[in-house]
């Protein structure tokens, strides 16, 4: 009787040990990561989207300032912050790409409003202006990071899911992957900058 | 056929040495790719590497931060580099930032003023905990008017202590949590990542069935003893608290006897073993999870809870 009741001990032991290897616990636990931090790249986007009201309204001030940057700005802002944004969209990579181009062409009229703005000197005086500009690099730092640890979660989400014998599990409760951020403009960065020393 | 086998071996191994070539080639690849600036070792409050400052003015800016730490609880460290290329400081920053982990364990508010000499680059990095004391544009406000004038004229001590100030009277105006008496860490380490869903679902099986074990060999109430005090000793290894494995010792205790009335009721007895077999009490494990304090006193250490989410500023001199 106890040798039978030893036997039973063991076998559901082997049982849980086996259900936790399998990493279904795993899969739940990361599953919640990749959210947390997508929230907070989105957390950082929103900020930045918030910031650009107050960028524009300063540059407006600026007599002469070209309006087509400011336009496309609002325009980029606008079509960037229509998107609504979900943890869903997490399991869908046609909505992660959109949103992806929407907010990398918001960053390219940030980035061609703050070369055309060195044409300025009055405007990158003003101290509102000088301030701005901190809070929008500190912004973009926060992106930065808030995209490298999306990133980071993603790639062990998708490790696990593809890898034996996890990936059975992933399987059987149909898991798929999930999409990670690329790089916006890659063709860009291959190309070797081109340096001007003639500016300064 | 013999021959044939040795031709097959013959195939195997070269086809295995070439793909250990390959694995190798893409090492050597990946090792290239992340030739990145080695982060320094975190020996005090005040790293510099490039033998900048002079022992006392070291010593100085360190007893200055010893003195914020010890009344305010947050960290600051100072770390001069010659370069960070050919990362740009903001990503260094922040990666050596992660991995100094520096503030307070479940506080986290650790601050890095991070010089890059060659460069001419500075850089504040803020902890997210302290991102409310130390708003982007504050740390820029200190980087221009404090840091940045006293390292152009050259005087790195003195940039470097107007930047404490300032850095300080801000982190005094935040409401931290008290200072904590320090305590062994050591526990509490290993403690760490455990999550108490899994013990209480591996206690849920192992309670029954090492006490039924345990019952098999020592008799009933030896058994109960034993099975409790190894679920006890287990319990204070985990949460490092007394009280806590005492109450696990008295639950355990508890139910194993409960689950031996229930089989004295069916009838099923104890095979009559025990009494002799004193020897492996579960009393003894306890006792195994002291060794691991010690090791506070004197020195620097980072309290491993700051979290750098890319706040801060950056500055040029």
């Amino acid at each position: 009787m106890p040798s039978f009741q030893r036997v039973v001990g063991i076998l559901i032991l082997a049982a849980s040990a086996l259900l936790t290897g399998c990493g279904y616990n795993d899969f739940q636990r990361l599953d919640e990561e990749t959210k947390a931090a997508w929230s907070n790249v989105l957390n950082q986007y929103k900020r930045r989207a918030d910031l650009i009201p107050n960028i524009i309204s300063t540059v407006k001030g600026e007599a002469g300032f070209e309006q087509d940057t400011l336009v496309k700005l609002a325009e980029a802002r606008a079509r960037a912050t229509a998107i609504t944004v979900t943890p869903e969209t997490l399991n869908n990579p046609e909505a992660f790409k959109k949103f992806q181009e929407a907010q990398s062409q918001l960053g390219g009229a940030l980035s061609r409003l703050l070369v055309a703005a060195e044409n300025y000197p009055n405007l990158k005086a003003n101290q509102g202006f000088k301030d701005l500009r901190v809070e929008l690099e500190g912004t973009e730092n926060r992106i930065t990071v808030a995209r490298d640890r999306y990133i980071k979660t993603i790639q062990a989400y998708n490790v696990l899911a593809r890898s034996f014998p996890t990936n059975l599990t992933a399987m059987m409760f149909s898991y798929g992957t999930k999409p990670t951020f690329a790089v916006e403009n890659e063709a860009q960065i291959s190309a070797p900058p081109v340096v001007d020393f003639t500016k300064k | 056929m013999r021959l044939a086998s040795k031709y097959i071996a013959g195939a195997a191994i070269k086809i295995i040495v070439f793909i250990l070539w390959l694995c190798a080639a893409l090492l050597g690849m990946g090792a290239y790719a992340q030739n990145l600036q080695p982060v320094p070792a975190l020996t005090a409050r005040v790293v510099d590497t490039t033998g900048t400052l002079d022992a006392a003015a070291r010593q100085t800016l360190e007893d200055k931060l010893e003195v914020l730490e010890k009344r305010k609880g947050s960290q600051v460290v100072v770390l001069i580099v010659p370069t960070t290329q050919p990362e740009d400081i903001v990503s260094y920053a922040n990666r050596v930032a992660n991995e100094w982990k520096i503030g307070r364990k479940e506080v986290g508010d650790g601050v890095l003023v991070i010089v890059d000499k060659n460069d001419r680059k500075l850089r504040i990095e803020v902890a997210k905990t302290l991102e409310g004391a130390l708003p982007d544009l504050a740390v820029k406000r200190i980087i221009d008017e404090a840091l940045a004038p006293g390292l152009r004229s050259g005087d790195y001590a003195g940039g470097l202590s107007a930047t404490i100030d300032a850095l300080t009277k801000r982190i005094d105006g935040e409401s931290l949590p008290e200072v904590a008496p320090k305590q062994s860490s050591g526990l509490n380490k290993l403690g760490e990542g455990f999550q108490w869903m899994d013990i209480a679902i591996f206690m849920l099986f192992a309670i029954p069935i090492g006490g039924a074990i345990a019952k098999g060999i020592f008799g009933n109430k030896l058994g109960s003893l034993v099975t409790g005090g190894a679920v006890g000793g287990l319990a204070f290894f985990v949460t490092a608290s007394m009280a806590l494995a005492g109450i696990a010792f008295v639950v355990a205790l508890i139910f194993t006897l409960m689950s031996g009335f229930s089989r004295i009721a069916t009838g099923a007895r104890g095979d009559g073993r025990g009494g002799g077999s004193y020897g492996g009490g579960g009393w003894s494990s306890g006792s195994g999870g002291f060794g691991g304090g010690g090791g506070g006193g004197g020195g620097f250490s980072s309290g491993g809870g700051g979290d750098f989410g890319g706040g801060g500023a950056s500055g040029d001199f």
